[in-house]
């Protein structure tokens, strides 16, 4: 479809244009969701889109679709009771790296752990970009933020690692730059029955970017185009080519008992007994 | 007649969630609250419903928001140090008007205090726990009997004025046995929210003529609106303009304080020539009344007056009170939190006396009889 029609057919058109600076790619990751959706042919009412708090978060309110708007890290837990309440919803959240691995990690780490039946898309740009630039547990360690003007002191998460230890059963990484594959990944993970997580690497060109001197946004998607490996590829290369390299690629897909489905198995059992 | 069974104030909670059609529930146990996730548990897959225990008191309340958003009966329950986590998604629910009933089954504070003893010391928590200004309905029962139909009632409020009801009961009543016929199916109203007609043209937050509230359609049926805790237009989309700011906040606190007579209910007791009034409310209720029935033996002309619902206020009744009585004693199980609410209304006409303590000793008849000695002679 072109962009015209999806923009026409997923977009509330009344909203535009967003608020996204100029070069900032989350309108990209959007859009691939969006792609990802009409190739799968889900249909609008029965999809619910749940964000938390930040520039990715405010994706949902360019979305014609059922959308929460939520508080800052809870995201996940809002669309936990979505989808244990209507089963028959897909249930898909949008969330930044700060929403989904420092204020709502604890709800990653369960969500993941439940297998519940949500995807869960992380649109990390390695800061908090709504609040001007802080760091964010995805910042690398060194790199600069508002809040760690010397460099920052800690160790970042691999969150691709962080899901996968924690129980999702389908896990993936993609990036802005590389949309054919990351339009694969959404409609694996939306499409995979458990918990799914998705990072896409971001760029911020506004406050990553210009505090980090990594160049114009063109030259940040460069970087994405020339650091990022697919991991299958990225396997069968020698060791010094793999210097300064970051893979994508999807990690994880495994079929586990899902949260939703046990539970229903159980009012089913207890309505059996009943009528016994 | 159907007969009485013996049951504690936590389990007559969750019955009444259940008549008043609860089908979902998520929360984190906490002391003295436990038994009613631990009842949601056992009876809500029983009745096609759902439980879910969280990974915290936040998720407990934003899962059970996002079930009501979506067109289910919710349900949370904490105490304490959970009811103080729970504050910011109160506040997300009160500013996109979900209907929801939050019990908080009040221990001693502050931080873990005393966990398995009761207070009432979360009064002022449950109106402004939350940031920014917004308003809310809370109530209180004193029996067990009561806990079964004012949740009942509380589900009703939380979807006629689509808001966050606060169910304040405390260990007292939460783990009283007392006796409770159980109502018959349709025996007691029950509200749904109001949703608009298939096809029917919808905008999310404009409320119809001659209607409280904005309809609100279950998710699936193709009203597909956006929900935000930002300030937001009718079109559910946020906006920064101080006119629509102005004009949402007004219309929510409108909703509650222009049905106030609706809301607010209340007992009195030994009234009708009472120089004396106890405003009390819960638990506390039920040591001032026997120091009331002591009293008018010995020919002191005191009576009560039971705020059911806390907030908002009754603030006509307390003030025709004020009119009408020589003294006001307010009593209840902290360091003088309602006292402020009765205070403000009172405005000086009558000197307003507190008797109260949050240390885990439920006040007795005989303190309160003889706080009333004390001060009428
Ligand atoms: C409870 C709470 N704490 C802090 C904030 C302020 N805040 C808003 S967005 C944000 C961080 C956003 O970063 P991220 O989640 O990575 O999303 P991005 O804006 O980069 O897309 C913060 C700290 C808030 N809204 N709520
Ligand atoms: S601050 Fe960064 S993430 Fe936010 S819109 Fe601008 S470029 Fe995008």
């Amino acid at each position: 479809m072109r962009s015209s029609q999806l923009v026409e057919k997923y977009f509330r058109t009344k909203n535009l244009p967003h608020i996204w600076c100029p070069g900032c790619s989350l309108g990209i990751a959007t859009r691939s969701l969006v792609v990802a959706i009409d190739e799968l042919g889900l249909d609008k009412n029965k999809t619910v889109i749940v964000s938390g708090i930040g520039c990715s978060s405010r994706a949902v309110g360019y979305l014609d679709f059922n959308t929460i708007h939520t508080t800052h890290g809870r995201a996940l837990a809002f669309a936990t009771g979505v989808k244990l309440a209507n089963p028959e919803l897909h249930v898909i959240v949008i969330s930044g790296d700060g929403d989904a691995s420092a204020i709502g990690g604890n709800h990653l780490i369960h969500a993941a752990r439940r297998n519940i039946d949500l995807t869960l898309l992380i649109f990390n740009n390695n800061i908090y970009g709504m609040t001007g630039g802080q760091f964010s547990p995805t910042t690398p360690h060194a790199a600069l933020g508002t809040t760690a003007p010397f460099g920052v002191v800690e160790q970042p998460f691999d969150l691709v690692k962080l899901a996968e230890g924690a129980g999702a059963t389908y896990v993936a990484r993609g990036t802005a730059f590389h949309v054919n594959p990351l339009v694969k990944y959404y409609k694996n993970a939306i499409e995979h029955k458990g918990f799914s997580m998705v990072e896409t690497i971001c760029i911020c060109p506004t406050y990553y970017g210009r505090q980090n001197k990594s160049g114009t946004a063109v030259q940040m998607m460069h970087w994405l185009k020339d650091s990022f490996v697919l991991n299958t590829a990225y396997d069968k290369m020698p060791e010094e080519k793999r210097q300064g390299k970051h893979v994508y690629g999807e990690f994880v897909k495994k079929d586990l008992p899902e949260y939703v489905e046990e539970y229903v198995g159980i009012i089913e059992r207890l309505k059996g007994e009943e009528d016994a | 007649m159907s007969k009485a069974v013996l049951m504690q104030g936590n389990w007559a909670c969750v019955e009444g969630a259940l008549y008043a059609g609860m089908r979902f529930y998520s929360g984190y146990p906490i002391t003295p609250s436990t038994e009613i996730a631990e009842l949601s548990a056992q009876k809500l897959p029983l009745y096609g419903g759902k439980f879910i225990q969280m990974e915290d008191e936040i998720s407990g309340i934003a899962a059970a928001i996002g079930a009501s958003i979506s067109g289910t009966k919710s349900m949370t329950a904490t105490s304490g140090p959970g009811f103080s986590l729970k504050q910011e998604n109160i506040g997300y629910a009160a500013m996109t008007e979900v209907p929801l009933v939050i019990v908080n089954v009040m221990r001693v504070g502050p931080s873990t205090g005393l966990p398995t003893a009761s207070s009432q010391a979360d009064i002022m928590q449950a109106r402004f726990g939350s940031h920014g200004d917004y308003p809310i309905i809370a109530v209180s029962p004193n029996s067990v009997t009561e806990t079964f139909t004012l949740t009942v009632r509380a589900f009703n409020l939380a979807e006629k004025y689509r808001t966050p009801v606060m169910f304040l009961t405390d260990e007292t009543i939460g783990h009283a046995r007392e006796p409770i016929v159980l109502p018959k199916p349709g025996e007691l109203p029950i509200y749904d929210r109001v949703q608009p007609a298939d096809g029917e043209e919808y905008m999310p937050f404009r409320v119809e003529p001659g209607e409280i509230v904005p309809r609100m359609p279950a998710y699936g049926r193709g009203f597909r609106y956006n929900m935000s805790g930002l300030f937001h237009t009718e079109t559910g989309f946020p906006s920064n303009s101080p006119e629509n700011a102005q004009a949402q906040i007004d219309r929510m606190f409108a909703k509650i304080y222009d049905n106030v007579d609706d809301i607010v209910t209340y007992e009195e007791f030994e009234l009708d020539d009472a120089e004396l009034v106890f405003v009390t409310y819960g638990s506390t209720s039920r040591s001032v009344i026997p120091a009331i029935k002591s009293l008018r033996k010995q020919g002191y002309k005191v009576g009560m007056f039971r705020a059911i619902t806390l907030w908002p206020s009754p603030a006509k009744q307390i003030e025709a009170l004020a009119e009408r009585v020589k003294h006001i004693v307010v009593a209840e199980m902290n360091r003088g939190q309602y006292l402020q609410e009765v205070a403000r209304l009172v405005k000086g006409k009558v000197p307003v006396t507190h008797i109260g303590r949050a240390n885990s000793e439920i006040l007795l008849p005989s303190e309160i009889e003889a706080l009333a000695k004390e001060v009428l002679s």
